[in-house]
């Protein structure tokens, strides 16, 4: 059997090419099927998302053509985007395949979405009857491999954006972020990110402070919010945990004054200042005081680069375990191929021990019950105790470099070649390799 | 002071109720090792998570720990048993140790089942460590006997004082963690042991909750401790040093409560109110060594 892979993804097309291969939600169960009746397809998928479209098929000994197919659906010049395809067969395509759900292919690296998007394309391709049998199996180890990388490695561990990681710093202050209040003040688009970041996790009201009333009314609206005038401002901070700022002003709105206010009218209860404001709005003095937490632009930004560099050390460990179940993978897909000789080995004795008995019997005439039993276990125990070693040599031989030969040799000492049409033995050797798969 | 001191030395020679001291007397003490063998797998997760947290320790620690304690707990119940008075077996110095192990133990999983944090074991688990393996390896039979140690009361004021410092000693562990945690999120460095810590808010509710649980059980505890001196020894009981040490440290426990309570104290300052409480607690504690009053061995 032989699996191939050909694709486009973020790194070797720009967004235009994208575009053009990228296969709609809707249209994809037609694609599937077109891809599946393509000469010299057996089993297929698309995989299409934002960032990648990826053709995943088994065919007969790799001759598929599925460039040909890109021409033909998308009906293009094939050659027209050859710079942008890449393609692989067998052992690379299953490590493409098992890297893209890993997210080790990923735009950042430990992205779970695309995993769920390779689940997605799988789930359709099964819908349509396109994925059945060892393509089956491939992918579902891909799903596999890609859970072992993430309870095996930090790959997707830590938060990697500004805002994911001012969720992460309110968490590790308040626990739980639910009844926290939030302020927001000035009405910025990272301002506005971070808020919705918070909200989803729990985070209660939230108050929006601008110098025009009108638009932090509007911003307010935005999340069900309250608008407040900007000369409450002082009066009012206290009653947040948490405050982002991302106002223009030139010199910083929150002084160490104001944090020692705030601090005693809340009791000493913690609070947390975001503050995404370049020049900043919160004096880097106030974070010297007991209580409270300040992280600029530079800080998160800081720490996402700290969390990238994280995750590529991680990313190497976590290719170090595709790549060995890529090799624990190959090397069970060829023990499967040594199944079938191996079966119609014993279906091949099988046969000329029951010629020969049938033979003896009319010589030997009535037999009692006994004696039937003796001859059918002496021929058994011949055949099973000659056929040990071949088997065993067989099974080991799966597993080396030279295991094709061996199996052919076999076959023909064993004349197992003959007895059954190309087209049949092919048949065999995949509903063997179902059986013993599933 | 002497006076006092005369009237409890005790008979040197032991009770006819305990003599001879038999085989399965050492028992206990069996027990007491195998539990300090399982609380030695929590000594090494604290050192372990400090510097390289190990996965492997981190799953089997907590069923070490409640092995730990049950053979604990089978220690504790036969040695009282064998001594034929529960109070009695509690005053020798070192069976204390054991017991105060296992409170603080015991206060450590009530905790645990609320906040779902072994942090707190990073000072915990080390610590009843060494009170049980001191007292594994200290421990002698009791050759004391008074008709003191036969009141209920010395029983609750053990019991209650216990409870307290256990109380008193998880909010101080609680206290440090604060300030560690409140330290690299201030320097806006989140790596190592660190960032598994509990949230600042959750830590500093487990050192407030364990003052706040605490406190009544000290309170009582010392009003039970003075019910049984000035019965045994008249106002005069008040000068000795443990007893001192003691109302000092009830003291700085009722400041701690109060500033958290009257104005939200916490991290630094609380801190270091915590760690004043604790000197003034173990200094309370070692002075079983050197007190007139509180010393029930005489040899």
């Amino acid at each position: 059997m032989t699996f191939q892979l050909i694709g486009v993804n973020h790194r070797t097309a720009p967004l235009e090419v994208r575009e053009r291969l990228a296969i709609s939600e809707a249209k994809l169960p037609a694609a599937v099927q077109q891809l599946a009746q393509h000469p010299g397809v057996e089993e297929g998928m698309i995989v299409s998302t934002c960032n990648r479209v990826e053709l995943l098929a088994r065919s007969r000994n790799g001759g598929a053509d599925l460039r040909a197919f890109l021409g033909e659906y998308f009906k293009i010049d094939p050659g027209q985007f050859d710079q942008h395809l890449y393609e692989y067969l067998d052992k690379d395509a299953i490590r493409h395949l098992f890297r893209v759900t890993a997210s080790l292919d990923s735009m950042v690296v430990g992205e779970p979405q695309v995993l769920g998007q390779v689940k997605e394309a799988y789930a359709v391709a099964r819908a349509v009857g396109t994925v059945n049998s060892q393509l089956d199996a491939l992918v579902t180890r891909a799903f596999a491999v890609a859970k072992k990388v993430r309870t095996e490695t930090a790959v997707g561990s830590s938060a990697v954006s500004v805002a994911s990681v001012a969720v992460d710093l309110a968490k590790k202050i308040f626990g739980s972020l639910s009844g926290k209040t939030v302020m927001l003040v000035g009405a910025g688009k990272m301002c506005e990110l971070a808020a919705r970041h918070l909200l989803a996790h729990g985070a209660g009201s939230i108050f929006v402070y601008n110098r025009t009333l009108e638009r932090a009314q509007k911003l307010a609206q935005k999340f069900g919010g309250h608008a407040l005038p900007w000369d409450q401002l002082y009066d009012s901070a206290d009653k947040a945990d948490i405050v982002i700022t991302s106002t223009g002003a030139p010199v910083a709105i929150f002084r160490r004054e104001h944090g020692e206010k705030f601090l005693a009218r809340r009791r000493n209860r913690p609070m947390f200042f975001i503050d995404i404001a370049v020049p900043r709005d919160v004096d880097p003095e106030v974070n010297k005081l007991d209580g409270i937490f300040v992280y600029d632009i530079d800080d998160l930004q800081q720490v996402v680069a700290t969390h990238v560099a994280d995750r590529h050390r991680e990313a190497q460990r976590a290719e170090d375990i595709v790549n060995d179940e890529v090799e624990r993978y190959l090397a069970r897909m060829q023990t499967l191929d040594v199944v079938p000789t191996i079966v119609s080995l014993q279906e091949h004795l099988e046969t000329i021990r029951q010629a020969e008995i049938d033979r003896v019997r009319g010589r030997l005439g009535q037999l009692t019950p006994e004696q039937d039993l003796a001859i059918e276990a002496m021929s058994r125990g011949i055949i099973n105790k000659i056929m040990h070693t071949p088997i065993t040599t067989l099974k080991s031989a799966a597993r080396e470099e030279q295991g094709t030969t061996v199996i052919d040799v076999v076959r023909r000492l064993f004349n197992l070649q003959h007895k059954q049409d190309k087209e049949e033995k092919q048949e065999k050797v995949e509903s063997a390799a179902n059986g013993a798969q599933r | 002071m002497d006076m006092e001191a005369g009237a409890i030395i005790v008979a040197s020679r032991p009770h006819p109720r305990l003599a001879p001291i038999s085989a399965d007397q050492s028992m206990p003490l069996v027990w007491l090792k195998v539990a300090v063998a399982f609380y030695a797998v929590g000594l090494l997760w604290a050192t372990a998570t400090v510097s390289r947290p190990c996965n492997f320790l981190s799953k089997i620690v907590f069923p070490a720990l409640g092995l730990g304690m049950v053979f604990h707990f089978v220690s504790l119940a036969e040695s009282a048993m064998t001594t034929g008075h529960l109070t009695l077996t509690l005053v020798s110095i070192h069976e204390s140790e054991s017991l105060l192990a296992f409170v603080i133990l015991a206060f450590f999983l009530l905790v645990y089942a609320k906040y779902k944090t072994l942090s707190p074991g990073i000072f915990v688990f080390p610590l009843a460590f060494l009170l049980t393996f001191a007292s594994s390896i200290g421990q002698g039979p009791p050759l004391f006997d008074s008709k003191l140690m036969r009141s209920g009361w010395i029983f609750a004021h053990i019991a209650l004082i216990f409870t307290g410092y256990a109380a008193l000693f998880l909010s101080f562990g609680a206290s440090i963690l604060y300030l560690l945690q409140e330290r690299s999120l201030k320097a806006h460095r989140l790596a190592g042991y660190l960032s598994r810590l509990p949230a600042l808010e959750v830590i500093d509710e487990i050192g407030y909750k364990s003052l706040l649980l605490g406190f009544p059980f000290m309170t009582f505890g010392l009003i039970a401790g003075s019910v049984v001196a000035q019965e045994h020894f008249g106002p005069m009981y008040f000068l000795d040093a443990k007893i001192l040490l003691s109302l000092l440290m009830w003291a700085v426990y009722m400041v701690l409560l109060y500033t958290r309570w009257n104005s939200g104290w916490r991290g630094r300052k609380a801190a270091y109110l915590a760690t004043f409480a604790f000197i003034a607690a173990v200094s309370a504690w070692a002075a079983n060594y050197f007190s007139g009053v509180h010393r029930f061995v005489a040899q």
